[in-house]
């Protein structure tokens, strides 16, 4: 399979109520290296096992919750091939310039349906601490904490899920994966992948434009996920549910929350996707255990806890 | 300072004992009581929104996006962030909404309109 257009979610941007117990959480906790303190006090972060730059931002602010999610596209062409497109759909898009963020080119910014700012770039400086190359040894020092390998997808609750869904198949190259049926027939829950991962991003309709539900960071098998218990429980971090499964995307799972109440996740093991799989779905009645396949129903929270 | 508060819930008519430096919903939670929503428990998701109508206490920092200044200046707070200095009594404000009951409502009104 060649991978071309959109590669993957490269970087996150979340609000924090609080600087240093957030980086106690995100460096400490669950293992990200910080990469850069900047003069406007955003904090960039990266995991141990990823080539770029950045992939998550922090901002601290007086509200919690996600400013926007970027992905890397392959080429510059196909990047402004994007732009074109999504303004022919009928989307404002925005020029974000070079550099806004440290080591990063060129962005299109736009809002889609559900209300949540997606930018696409292609440009983003390499890590000086990225994976090895030759001769690479699995990692330059052992990873700390939960051992996050990569930011991998996020959640997002919002309105107009199907406008969302047109969007990504149509203009930016995304399979639908899986979905969840709501109790009206429409869909619920809706799980896209512009790769080989069950999905790279996910959304849940909901009322509220722009909300957040989690960001999502990879481990490498169930026994990580077992030791990233063992350290919530530790460090007293405040936990959604898990361990458990999801019957969606099959993965390994613990739900839980930064000090500034946005949702995390660790997982492991999804399936693999090829775009020529059929979509799969959920009916209605089953969607308990479509989300938590172990306890066959959804927690209150799932539904509602968002930032 | 005492030892332990009693918080009690104007809209239950429960009531448990808090330590204080520990936060309401975390008193409530570690003793298996019930009635104030648990949510993310770190101030960011509004779900354990509540009203104190008698009784003195401190505040961490909580989303704006959930309690404005105006509602702190007037009691309401997040149970999560709130710590007693002494017993308490409460209003709870916030709740876990169904979002299939929401989002069935909000498709309602769309093919009204």
């Amino acid at each position: 399979m060649a991978l071309t257009g959109v590669l993957r979610p490269g970087f996150i941007q979340l609000r924090v109520l609080d600087m240093k117990e957030a980086l106690v959480h995100y460096r400490d906790r669950i293992g990200l290296d910080v990469v850069s303190e900047e003069a406007d006090g955003r904090v960039y972060l990266k995991a141990y096992d990823e080539f770029d730059r950045h992939s998550v931002i922090l901002r601290e602010a007086d509200k919690a919750g996600i400013d926007y999610v970027g992905f890397k596209v392959r080429t510059e062409e196909e990047l402004d091939g994007f732009d074109a497109a999504l303004r022919d759909y009928g989307l404002h898009t925005e020029h974000v310039p070079a550099d806004e963020q440290p080591g990063l080119g060129r962005r299109v910014s736009f809002e889609i349906p559900s209300g949540h700012r997606l930018d696409l770039y292609t440009e983003i400086e390499m890590s000086e601490n990225g994976p090895m190359v030759q001769n690479p040894d699995v990692w330059h020092e052992e990873p700390r904490g939960m051992r996050a390998i990569r930011f991998d997808h996020c959640l997002l609750y919002g309105p107009n899920v199907a406008e969302n869904i047109k969007i990504f198949t149509e203009i930016l190259g995304f399979s639908l994966t899986e979905y969840a049926e709501g109790p009206d027939g429409g869909k619920l829950a809706v799980f896209l992948s512009c790769s080989n991962k069950a999905h790279d991003i996910a959304f849940v309709e909901y009322p509220e434009k722009g909300k957040f539900h989690h960001a999502s960071f990879l481990l490498e098998s169930w026994n990580d996920v077992g030791h990233a218990a063992d350290i919530m429980t530790r460090y007293d971090i405040s936990v959604d549910i898990g361990p458990t499964r999801h019957g969606i995307t099959r993965g390994r799972t613990i739900y839980f929350f930064d000090p500034s109440g946005n949702r995390n996740e660790v997982f492991a093991l999804d399936y693999h996707y090829y775009p020529d799989n059929p979509t799969r779905h959920w009916d209605a009645d089953q969607t308990g255990k479509s989300i938590f396949y172990y306890e066959r129903q959804l927690n209150d929270r799932f539904l509602t806890v968002v930032t | 300072m005492p030892l332990h508060c009693k918080v009690t819930l104007d809209n239950y008519r429960e009531s448990f004992d808090c330590r204080t430096g520990e936060s309401l919903l975390r008193g409530m939670e570690r003793l298996g009581h019930k009635g104030i929503p648990v949510g993310c428990r770190n101030g960011g998701c509004g779900v354990c929104k509540v009203r104190v109508t008698r009784g003195e206490y401190e505040v961490g920092k909580m989303s704006r996006d959930h309690v404005s200044e105006d509602e702190q200046n007037q009691g309401v707070v997040l149970a999560c962030r709130c710590h007693p200095r002494g017993d308490l009594q409460l209003q709870v404000l916030g709740h876990l909404t169904r979002i299939i009951e929401k989002s069935h409502s909000f498709n309602k009104q769309n093919a009204n309109n």
